[in-house]
């Protein structure tokens, strides 16, 4: 009885899984079949769903519009260092948020929710005119430093952090642990979903980041991939069919950090001990 | 009150800024008198082979003894996608000018402004870069450009004949040359040889007024097949461009505005009504067209029998299956075709206008320079001398390829107005009313009644 | 000694906050005063910025009186009506699905994910097609249904909800990721005593699913709500704010201003006008917190 229940429900959970992921992945296969098409028949009207001739030509033509490795490197490189730094920033100012009180604490976490809700837009010349001030323009590290901060990620580390209990705290200063044992032993390793989370976050937002690299950028030895992806749109015409190759290009390392990190998700539940 | 606060707010910040500046001021790009390369600050990109990073200067890199060695730094948008051809003309430059190192950078244009603005709000513009016509305007009134008359002057060797003097001129802003055209575009009409042929119907020529086009297009018209017999978008470019057709204008002679004349409406109405009471267009609430490059696809399908095309789209259509041609624009009162002008003008505060104005005339006029840029497709040279379009002309289809330039005894130079820097906004106002008027929620003459309003709302600020 | 860990707590408050403190003055704070300043001059973004003009309150009194201010606000908050209860919902339904022990769960849980890594640019031409008025699929498979669909992108009615759909399709693999991550955390132990009890399906997902994971569902919320009101790029990719102003946005609106229009001031006013909105719908969001979302276990 309860077997065939049980049975009915994940039946009926494939079923509902499996209509959305057609639904969800049906424009990016869409994508994928662009890329080897030629240029008009990748817009054709009314469309045609595969390419007549597959041809990978799209792909070697990029080439010619930006030198793919050098802004593909860039952009893992970029990514990879503001992740990391993101990640370790926002997690020790999530533990203060969550765990370790002081006064005028709720203020300050205001103050970091508010730098969410100015539009980038209209910060971004001050932003560039303080960094080309500090000749930081056309450099490695101007390309970092702005998305190592993350409103976004502390809020969410935060709101993690929250439900842990603190007599787990309590119990590790007992022992004599120190604030950044019990950082480094206890929350750390209970956040690692979390952490996870916010890896494809940070790495998603350094890995499609536009207007920033376009206007920090001069030199093509630091422009990164989204930058190479505008130039196939001109003033008059654009390469449909190259700037869809292009962008599965670009899906791919994304990509292989999603499964990665996914991963994390269930390992994170397992490790954790007190489950 | 308060602008003495604001002041001192701002006062506050740029000391910070200028604090944390400072360590580093040394080095900056404020080194004028370079007489060699002074390693820069950040990656390497010059081409020269720098001696490893020693910074003492090495004799052997001044090229001419005569000039002092000058780095131009270029923006360009035009270049999107033709790098290696704006390469290859930077290195024919710095092969007659030893003493200039051109360090480009090739921006799209979709993003062009957003960049060039933030360059120039932070003085850290390039020496020379690109703009379209109408953003010159905008930059000249802003007194943001270089006035070569000066430079022009003291070259005795240049003559201003060897451009296209329309095209020349689009860059002079009262009376001071403030930059060169290196190249143009236009609209023309695009016709399918073959869909006439089959119906012996004679070619669109000179003399059509829309008359003739409406007459041919409702024989060409197939609405079973989906074949349409012209096609011309709704939209503000189109838009300003047919009501000089019929005699109309954004402005009038004095740049008072008049989008609601009964020239304008009358014209408004035509390009509905190709559509919604003759239809030989497709109908204004099928939005096939909407899907990007979609008018381009139907005509090269044969979908389209006329359609009013851009010059750059000729590559395109080079292997449509039929033979197809161009012609003059048919117009009601007069002709008129659209011209777009993208040129060179350099930063006031360059510090080498001599070497960015040899620049500039080289990628503009240079027989090598403009040779390259044909061969690659790269839009058209502006030159004058009728010889050397002729490799241009000689690249068909089309066969009338001279129509290209026969277009610009009758060009429309986009209606910028009297407040160029409002151009970008009058052009969003009007748009929004001609989408009221091609949707059927407005009339065109109520649309364009709304529309007048805005745009002397927007001059009278 | 009690004041004494009173101070090891203040130091070590000071020392895990410092990093992103410096974070936030450098790259969030100096901008945003730096942009309170420019929202009281005419700048235009074309002189340098050290010949700034101010103006006073001018640009202000300017977006109250702008006609496109209003309407961009108002297709905001349409916006947010229409995607966040959606969005929390649907999140919430995949998520608890996603979560499932099935056979190629990996498999829907990478499929779910994958617009959120599509770039705008890319599936906005797909997206354009599905949505078009004569040959795309969506009005084909409604007309199938019996039901004339409008020209989606086209029509001011319907733009905006086409966008709102397409949004929703992008972001709920964000959404339920970010969920699922908090469901991962909520221990098997709630459940087996419930089943224990005999409680049922419904009664688990209310007494302990959604309390469990309600500071998750309350980042949802506060980011999806921030996220609506800096809805942009969709827009300006697949409608441009069209037609006629149907889907314009605030920050779209900022945008163009800024660095089209060359109203910098003005764009500046527009976004602390905005800030002030968000701000206000924020505050009262987090006082409302209090009695719905549950910390600590």
């Amino acid at each position: 009885m309860k077997d065939r229940s049980s049975r009915l429900k994940s039946a009926l959970t494939h079923l509902f899984l499996a209509a959305a992921s057609i639904i969800l992945v049906f424009p990016f296969v869409w994508m994928v079949s662009g890329a080897f098409k030629a240029k008009l028949e990748a817009v054709k009207m009314p469309p045609q769903f595969l390419p007549s001739h597959w041809n990978m030509d799209n792909f070697r033509q990029i080439e010619q519009f930006f030198p793919l490795y050098r802004f593909l490197l860039n952009s893992i490189g970029i990514a990879i260092a503001t992740t990391i730094i993101q990640l370790l920033v926002c997690a020790m100012a999530a533990y203060v948020f969550a765990k370790i009180p002081f006064r005028g604490r709720q203020s300050v976490f205001i103050l970091f929710l508010t730098t969410m809700m100015i539009p980038s837009q209209v910060t971004l010349v001050p932003l560039f005119i303080l960094f080309s001030q500090t000749n930081l323009i056309d450099t490695y590290a101007g390309l970092i430093l702005p998305g190592v901060f993350s409103a976004y990620g502390t809020f969410l580390m935060r709101q993690n952090i929250m439900t842990i209990p603190n007599e787990l705290l309590e119990a590790a200063f007992i022992d004599g642990a120190s604030y950044y044992r019990v950082f480094k032993s206890v929350i750390l390793p209970l956040v690692k979903p979390t952490l996870a989370a916010l890896t494809i976050f940070a790495f998603m937002s350094s890995w499609n980041n536009f207007l920033w690299p376009l206007i920090a950028t001069n030199s093509k030895e630091l422009m990164t991939l989204p930058l190479g992806l505008s130039k196939l749109q001109g003033k008059w015409s654009t390469e449909w069919n190259i700037l869809m190759a292009g962008n599965v290009v670009s899906f791919i390392p994304i990509f292989v950090v999603y499964l990665f990190a996914q991963r994390y998700f269930i390992k994170g539940m397992t490790m954790t001990g007190i489950k | 009150m308060l602008k003495k606060s604001g002041a001192i707010i701002i006062l506050a910040i740029m000391m910070i800024i200028s604090a944390c500046a400072s360590n580093k001021g040394n080095n900056a790009e404020s080194s004028a008198p370079a007489t060699s390369e002074s390693p820069s600050a950040t990656v390497s990109e010059s081409p020269s082979p720098s001696s490893s990073e020693t910074p003492s200067p090495s004799p052997s890199e001044s090229p001419s003894p005569s000039k002092e060695a000058v780095t131009i730094k270029l923006m360009m948008y035009t270049a999107n996608g033709q790098e290696q051809t704006l390469k290859g003309i930077v290195d024919a430059f710095q092969a007659v000018n030893s003493d200039v190192t051109v360090d480009y950078e090739v921006v799209p244009y979709a993003d062009y402004d957003t960049k060039l603005n933030t360059l120039l709000a932070s003085g850290s513009e390039p020496d020379l870069f690109e703009v379209g016509y109408e953003n010159f305007r905008t930059y000249a009134s802003k007194d943001l450009l270089l006035d070569l008359n000066p430079t022009i002057t003291a070259d005795t060797l240049f003559k201003p004949e060897i451009y296209k003097k329309l095209a020349y001129d689009a860059f002079n802003y009262n009376g001071k040359q403030m930059g060169v055209t290196h190249s143009f575009s236009d609209v023309v009409l695009f016709y399918n040889k073959d869909l006439f042929d089959a119906k012996g119907l004679k070619y669109p020529d000179a003399s059509w007024t829309w008359k003739e086009e409406l007459e041919a297009a409702k024989q060409l018209t197939d609405a079973k097949n989906g074949v349409w017999g012209t096609y011309a978008p709704i939209q503000f470019y189109e838009f300003y461009k047919t009501i000089v057709q019929n005699g109309g204008g954004v402005f009038d002679s004095e740049g008072k505005p008049t989008v609601n004349s009964p020239a304008n409406v009358e014209a408004l109405q035509w390009m509905i009504d190709k559509a919604s009471k003759y239809k030989v267009s497709p109908a204004l609430n099928d939005d096939t067209f909407n899907q990007p490059d979609a008018d381009l696809n139907a005509f090269k399908e044969g979908k389209l029998a006329m359609a009013r095309f851009g010059i750059w789209n000729f590559n395109g259509f080079k292997e449509a299956p039929f033979k197809w041609d161009i012609a003059l624009e048919p117009g009601q009162t007069q002709k008129a075709h659209h011209f777009f002008a993208d040129g060179l003008v350099a930063s006031k505060n360059t510090k080498n206008a001599e070497a960015a104005w040899r620049f500039m005339k080289f990628i503009s006029s240079d027989p090598a320079a403009v040779s390259l840029r044909i061969t690659a497709g790269w839009s058209v040279p502006a030159v004058a001398d009728e010889a050397v379009m002729d490799a241009y002309y000689k690249q068909t289809p089309p066969d009338s390829k001279k129509i290209v330039s026969e277009a610009l005894d009758s060009l429309v130079l986009p209606p910028v107005g009297p407040k160029p820097e409002k151009w970008n906004e009058l052009k969003t106002a009007v748009s929004d009313e001609l989408d009221k008027a091609k949707l059927g929620k407005s009339t065109p003459q109520k649309a364009l009644d709304a529309a007048q309003k805005k745009v002397e709302e927007l001059l009278s600020k | 000694m009690v004041g004494q860990r009173k101070w090891n707590r203040r130091i070590a408050a000071l020392v895990f906050l410092l990093p992103a403190l410096i974070g936030l003055l450098a790259f969030q704070l100096v901008p945003m005063v730096s942009s309170v300043v420019i929202s009281f001059s005419d700048w235009d973004l074309l002189s340098k910025w050290t010949q700034i003009h101010f103006i006073g309150w001018d640009n202000y009194a300017e977006v109250f009186k702008d006609e496109k201010s209003y309407t961009s606000i108002k297709n905001v908050f349409l916006f947010l009506i229409g995607y966040m209860p959606l969005i929390t919902i649907l999140g919430t339904l995949f998520a608890v699905l996603l979560n499932r022990n099935i056979r190629g769960i990996k498999f829907y849980r990478a499929a779910v994910f994958i617009p959120v890594i599509t770039s705008w640019v890319a599936v906005s031409i797909v997206w354009r097609w599905l949505l078009n008025g004569q040959s795309g699929l969506i009005n084909y498979l409604l007309f199938k249904l019996g039901i004339h669909g409008p020209i989606w992108l086209q029509d001011d009615h319907w733009a905006l909800v086409a966008i709102i759909a397409v949004t929703i399709w992008k972001d709920i693999g964000f959404v339920s990721i970010i969920l699922l991550a908090g469901l991962q955390d909520i221990s098997e132990d709630y459940y087996e005593a419930a089943d224990l009890d005999g409680a049922s399906a419904w009664s688990k997902l209310w007494r302990i699913t959604v309390p469990l994971l309600s500071p998750t569902l309350f980042f949802i919320v506060t980011i999806s709500l921030i996220n609506s009101f800096q809805l942009f790029d969709q827009v300006l990719i697949m409608t441009n704010g069209g037609p006629a102003g149907a889907t314009s946005t605030i920050v779209e609106q900022v945008y163009k201003n800024a660095f089209q229009f060359n109203k910098m001031g003005f764009a500046a006013a527009q976004s602390w006008v905005l800030f002030l909105i968000i701000f206000t719908v924020t505050m009262i969001m987090q006082k409302l917190q209090r009695r719905w979302v549950v910390y600590e276990r």
